[in-house]
């Protein structure tokens, strides 16, 4: 399993450049390192979903450039990256194949790559779900199963196919909050077994700075790095963090940022999920 | 439900189902819905002699007739052209609809899931699509001739539309997250289709067969009594012709009652198909 | 007009041009290409339904059929929204009402309409009303569903946030479950046309022009299998195409309709 560092270089994104022209990112420069969790916040509809999505290849960018472990994966002569399980997304409101058992959704990714047998498939599948606590849902559908189940086996999912980097766009949102904070810890147990590199969208302040190594702070819409900070808090880290001095420092130091994109968005109308 | 039960399965869950239904007063109801319509019925024929409903059949004469071993109209129960004339229609039905299911379902797939074809087909298709298909009857017998096979057309057709049609909706329907995560997972464009869009579109395909039944059975009917020998419609049709009124009515529920099983096969098989929505279905409506 | 959109026009174009010449091609298959091909041989050319339909435009016959079969159409159709619609909120209303009529009404209703022309023909004093009664069957059925499934989909917290905010039970059925069945019966009604101009076409085919000289009788349907039985089978098609046109018309107009009283459901 290798690196999976990014660079985001300048990255433009105008939507509808004939009709509407709408500047969703501009002009984005972004490093983040191998391995690294990177979390990026911003207020909703500030482009930060664009982002992702241009990184993953669901969408291209009008100017500037993306690498991966100094491969382009989308720039000059390529506008659009080519989707791949190098960088997996999980999606916000959850893509697990409703129609599929757990097992067959897990065991997915490798056995349409060919890279596995159907039977090696579920084995490492199983493996994979027991080293996460999921062991005895693999018969069951999605539908069957609560929300926060089913965001982990779609993080399962994801690492079966030994990604560079994991794509997470707001994850969490629809979960309560205590919910979420066992999320949060699964997700770092995971991490410390994994070490991929983590892009991981969100609107929460805490749970950014709970979770990531790197936090940046997103503009709102036209969307560019506003502030970047690197967490100091030393991994592994579980939630009686939340209380210690550092982290309140770096609230303080973070939080009027957001506030500030918060109400610009807020003035500016933003519709959900842009 | 008591969460520290066991849950109910097979024949004691249905069992429950049972007495739970007896318990409401849902089969009372029902009853007496029954009980006015067949009251009415008799009493506006049989009993007050309205002035137009005299004319019609009573129910007494109906039953009287379905049920007796020597009918005076010549069709009940205990006589084999009834069953003759049942097999006839169900078998056109059976054919029309099983060509149109294996024709309609990957041209709708199809449909839904290239645009190009859909920008070449789906033109010429709506462009047919407002004719009715009662207006095709005579084109029909003038390009099949015989008498079987303009009725299996017509019974086709609509089913075909139906069907098709529902598919497309049904592909359509489906979340585009879940073709980006099949991407992601590196899914080619031919297993996306095998495994993403045949059973995404699957609730929608079925409730698309289930119209299309529906369909079919009302394209056959008219087929049959406008140009047809043997078969429920044309029964009816010649009940009238013959001045033989109780049996248009057993005509008429006989339809009724091998419509209500041909559909509630299409829904059966449906809830075999598809485990998962059913289950999903379930625990929503528990919540 | 962009480049996508254009471009999906021009393909639906050839499709078309390749459809008809196609349907040229096999009809006069036996002079092109030595043999008829099996059943398309049998259908006129569109180039001799074009010569029969401009010579029928001068036609007040042909006009008065089209006049008839609309007719019928909305009569029936409006029959059946006129007593569907109360009809179906009366039951989704009431607890009661629903528990005794709609086993009955499921058990009527997959008795195909047409199956009820031959009763329908003896209850009924006129053959007008007999067709129109048929009809108006047809769509009564689906309306009536569509509305009960409607009403049953409205939310019901709205009806909650309705009753905290003090509304009373007649505010309640005006403001949340009227303007809440509405995109419902749009859809009844639409589905509803296409049956009633099957019914009306069928009922007009079965029961036949017999009666010419009262006047009943007639209509599309009638043109359409008189055309078969005298033989001259471009105007079949030309029939065909006629109705066509009038359904497509009248289902435009239904959805224009539904869309001006269900303004919220546009999309911005």
């Amino acid at each position: 399993m290798s690196a999976g560092a990014i660079r985001i270089e300048d990255v433009v994104k105008v939507y509808d450049p004939g009709g509407a022209s709408i500047l969703a990112v501009d002009h984005c420069t972004l490093d983040i390192a191998a391995g690294e969790i990177c979390m990026i916040v911003g207020p909703s509809g500030c482009g930060k979903t664009t982002l992702l999505n241009a990184i993953a290849g669901f969408h291209s960018i009008t100017s500037g450039a993306i690498y991966l472990d100094g491969e382009m994966l989308c720039g000059p002569g390529k506008p659009q990256a080519a989707p791949g399980p190098d960088r997996v997304v999980v999606f916000q409101n959850g893509a697990l194949f409703p129609w599929k058992t757990i097992l067959e959704n897990v065991a997915f990714g490798p056995i349409m790559q060919g890279r596995l047998s159907r039977k090696d498939a579920e084995d490492k599948a199983r493996h994979m779900m027991a080293d996460a606590g999921l062991s005895g849902t693999e018969a069951n559908y999605p539908g069957e199963l609560s929300s926060g189940v089913r965001r982990r086996v779609e993080i399962v999912r994801a690492l079966m196919n030994d990604p560079k980097v994991l794509l997470l766009d707001e994850p969490y949102r629809a979960l309560d909050s205590l919910t979420k904070s066992v999320m949060h810890e699964a997700l770092l147990e995971i991490y410390y077994k994994n070490r991929v590199t983590i892009f991981f969208i969100t609107h929460d302040l805490e749970e950014a700075l709970f979770l990531g190594q790197r936090v940046a702070i997103m503009t709102t819409r036209p969307c560019r790095p506003k502030k970047i900070l690197d967490v100091d808090i030393p991994h592994p880290r579980n939630y009686s963090i939340l209380t210690a001095p550092r982290f309140r420092e770096l609230m303080e130091e973070t939080v009027d940022a957001v506030h500030e994109e918060a109400l610009k968005a807020f003035a500016a109308g933003e519709k959900e999920g842009a | 439900m008591v969460a520290t039960q066991q849950p109910l399965e097979g024949v004691s869950l249905a069992m429950f189902q049972l007495a739970q239904w007896l318990r409401s007063p849902r089969p009372y109801l029902m009853f007496i819905g029954f009980a006015l319509f067949l009251g009415f019925w008799y009493m506006a024929v049989d009993v007050w002699k309205l002035p137009r409903f005299a004319q019609l059949p009573g129910p007494d004469a109906v039953i009287k007739e379905w049920f007796s071993r020597n009918p005076s109209f010549g069709i009940s129960l205990f006589t084999p052209d009834y069953y003759l004339d049942i097999w006839a229609s169900v078998r056109r039905i059976a054919i029309g609809f099983v060509l149109a299911t294996a024709l309609g379902i990957p041209l709708g797939l199809f449909l839904g899931w290239s645009k190009t074809f859909r920008e070449y087909v789906f033109p010429v298709f709506e462009l047919l699509r407002p004719i009715p298909i009662l207006a095709w009857v005579p084109l029909a017998i003038v390009m099949f001739k015989g008498l079987e096979t303009p009725v299996i057309f017509l019974t086709f057709l609509a089913s075909f539309y139906a069907t098709a049609l529902n598919t497309m909706l049904g592909v359509e329907s489906i979340d585009e997250t879940y073709f980006r995560a099949a991407q992601c997972l590196g899914a080619k464009r031919s297993q996306v289709f095998l495994h993403i869009v045949v059973p995404g579109a699957m609730p929608f395909i079925f409730t698309g067969l289930q119209i299309s039944m529906g369909v079919a059975w009302f394209s056959l009917v008219a087929a049959e009594m406008v140009s047809g020998r043997y078969g429920l419609g044309y029964l009816i049709m010649n009940s009238y012709t013959d001045v033989k009124y109780p049996t248009i009515v057993i005509g008429m529920i006989t339809l009724g009652l091998v419509g209500y099983a041909t559909s509630t096969l299409v829904r059966w098989f449906g809830n075999r198909m598809m485990q998962w929505r059913v289950r999903e279905l379930a625990l929503s409506e528990a919540a | 007009m962009t480049r996508a959109l254009s471009r999906s026009i021009l393909r639906g174009t050839i499709a078309m041009i390749v459809f008809l010449l196609l349907w040229e091609l096999g009809s006069r298959s036996k002079a092109w290409l030595g043999f008829p091909l099996p059943w398309i041989s049998a259908i006129p050319a569109p180039s001799s339904v074009i010569v029969v339909w401009g010579a029928l435009l001068h036609d007040s016959g042909y006009w008065q059929s089209c006049y008839l079969s609309v007719l019928r159409v909305m009569a029936g159709f409006f029959a059946a929204m006129i007593v569907g619609i109360p009809f179906g909120l009366a039951l989704a209303i009431n607890r009661t009402a629903y528990g005794v009529l709609f086993p009955t009404f499921e058990v009527l209703r997959p008795i195909p309409p047409l199956a009820w022309v031959p009763l329908s023909i003896i209850f009924w004093p006129t053959q007008e009303l007999s067709i129109t009664f048929v009809t108006f069957l047809g769509a009564f059925f689906t309306m009536v569903l569509n509305v009960i499934g409607g009403a049953k989909s409205i939310d019901v917290r709205y009806f909650q946030a309705a009753r905290s905010m003090g509304s009373s039970s007649f505010d309640i059925f005006r403001r949340i479950i009227l303007p809440g069945v509405l995109p419902s019966i749009a859809v009844g009604a639409a589905v509803g046309m296409g049956i009633t101009w099957n019914v009306v076409v069928a009922a007009e085919m079965i029961s036949g022009g017999a009666s010419q000289a009262t006047g009943a009788g007639g209509g599309l349907g009638f043109f359409i299998w008189n055309s078969y039985v005298g033989g001259s089978y471009p105007q079949i098609v030309v029939g065909m195409i006629s109705i066509g046109i009038a359904g497509y018309l009248s289902s435009e107009l239904l959805r224009a309709l539904g869309d001006r009283v269900t303004p919220w459901l546009r999309r911005r």
